[in-house]
């Protein structure tokens, strides 16, 4: 929950008066909020912690983290889903039901 | 120094390795702070490569493990009601509560939803205008801000059935707590990185100053880790004591205004209990009188839950860095992450899984037969 994965802007736009944006990890694109870095642009990279951009990063940076996040297979643990990864760990099948597998 | 080929530069990590043993000449123990730093540590056999005389102590920086059960277990009680949408985190669903988890919760029919962002559970709660959404914030000052705007987010949009069960721990006075402590062998400190990606730095030279303690601030990654231990013992070796940022590609030093601008609107600073250690004081955050409409625990009566700790479980050790997790009796018998007896061998930032994960231990038969060799 406290990896905060680095991430790059593919494009930003308003939404319900806040600004959001839709980042790119490593070929996983998710939603995230802008608000805490007003200033950031589409092409720039920013580490992101749970759907929330934080702090600008230099692409450099950003590109050897996620390469090394991605041999490490933390996107995997990071963008998987929680019910399977719960259900592998407690040795039982995930449940059943709307909303489980979001 | 046998895992270096695994370092993503094994030149550089070889370069840091060697001016660490050749800078150290006396035993010095060295807290990381942050959970995720300890992954890195074990995965990567760090504590192993470094000098004997250097020890890495395993601080208390996972979220779900200093995580009070009182708090799990309202959590519990909270998602088994009727009309009740519960998100959380997908690392919370297997923490075990007194006798239950929420993955059994949803088993039997609770409404429990794993979500990315806390923003994801408040579009729940706009889609659902009958239900009462209850997002569960746990975390430290990296999780804060997104719980904090979204309760802000709420408030502004009107959205009056989303509410969070807030259980938020702040570093400064962990480490404070630590250093007061009668037990502390800890000369020097790997300060969270993220943490301060957010906070900046400024709440640590008082506390490097007053307890004459190194602060290095660190990332996460092996070569992170090497360079917050070179930087850390370089100061202890010539008596100094000051904060230092080795992750200065993602702290500055003011670290995030506009997060910290929103943090001090939303919540206010409380004590707190954390899991295993007791109540600290200033070491949490509630939400504030003007957003109290939102805190879950108004809303839901929930007092009154008796817990009930595992006997067995050392986990309050483990967080304090008086005990290694394969110390533990129960380690890797009676407490796998199959069958876990307290959040450290559940979460994925927990001391206890990543020993169990990633080491090579020499258990007794039976523990040996339960613990995976990667």
């Amino acid at each position: 929950m406290c990896l905060a994965v680095p991430g790059r802007v593919l494009d930003i736009e308003e939404r319900d008066g806040t600004r959001m944006a839709n980042v790119d990890f490593g070929g996983v694109v998710k939603e995230v909020c802008l608000e805490y870095l007003p200033d950031l642009q589409v092409g720039e990279y920013a580490i992101v912690h749970v759907g929330f951009a934080l702090q600008r990063l230099d692409e450099e940076s950003a590109k050897q983290t996620l390469e090394l996040f991605a041999t490490l297979g933390m996107l995997q643990e990071e963008f998987g889903d929680p019910w399977d990864l719960a259900a592998e760990a407690a040795g039982t099948l995930p449940p059943e039901g709307e909303g489980a597998r979001r | 120094m046998k895992y270096i080929d695994e370092f993503q530069d094994p030149e550089l990590a070889r370069r840091l390795l060697d001016d660490i043993h050749s800078t150290v000449t006396r035993p010095w123990a060295l807290m990381e702070v942050c959970g995720g730093q300890t992954h890195t540590i074990i995965r990567h056999g760090i504590d192993q490569l470094l000098p004997e005389k250097v020890e890495l102590i395993h601080g208390p920086g996972c979220p779900v493990c200093v995580t009070p059960l009182e708090v799990i277990d309202k959590a519990l009680e909270i998602a088994s009601r009727p009309g009740v949408i519960f998100c959380s985190f997908g690392d919370m669903l297997r923490v075990p509560g007194t006798g239950r988890d929420l993955f059994q919760v949803r088993g039997a029919g609770g409404d429990v939803r794993v979500v990315y962002s806390p923003l994801d559970a408040l579009r729940i709660a706009q889609r659902n205008p009958d239900r009462e959404v209850v997002f569960f914030g746990i975390g430290f000052e990296t999780t804060a801000p997104p719980n904090a705007m979204t309760v802000y987010q709420a408030r502004r949009l009107g959205i009056r059935n989303f509410s969070l069960l807030v259980s938020h721990v702040r570093v400064p006075p962990a480490i404070e707590a630590i250093m007061r402590s009668p037990s502390c062998r800890v000369q020097g400190f790997l300060a969270a990185g993220h943490v301060c990606s957010v906070m900046g730095v400024e709440e640590y030279p008082e506390l490097a100053e007053r307890f004459r303690v190194p602060i290095v601030v660190t990332g996460f990654e092996p070569l992170d880790i090497l360079e917050g231990v070179r930087r850390t013992v370089t100061q202890l070796e010539r008596g100094e004591h000051t904060v230092d940022n080795a992750y200065p590609r993602a702290v500055r030093p003011e670290g995030n205004t506009a997060a910290r601008a929103m943090l001090e609107d939303v919540f206010e600073v409380t004590d707190r209990a954390w899991r295993g250690i007791g109540v600290i004081p200033d070491s949490g955050w509630r939400l504030s009188a003007k957003y109290r409409d939102h805190d879950a625990e108004h809303r839901f009566s929930v007092d009154g839950i008796q817990t009930r700790e595992p006997a067995e479980c050392r986990s309050g050790e483990v967080l304090q860095g008086l005990l290694k997790p394969h110390e533990c009796e129960a380690f890797g018998t009676l407490c796998t992450p199959r069958t876990p007896l307290g959040a450290t061998m559940v979460s994925s930032e927990g001391a206890c899984a990543a020993y169990y994960l990633y080491r090579r231990l020499d258990l007794t038969p039976a523990a040996r037969e339960a613990t995976p060799v990667v």
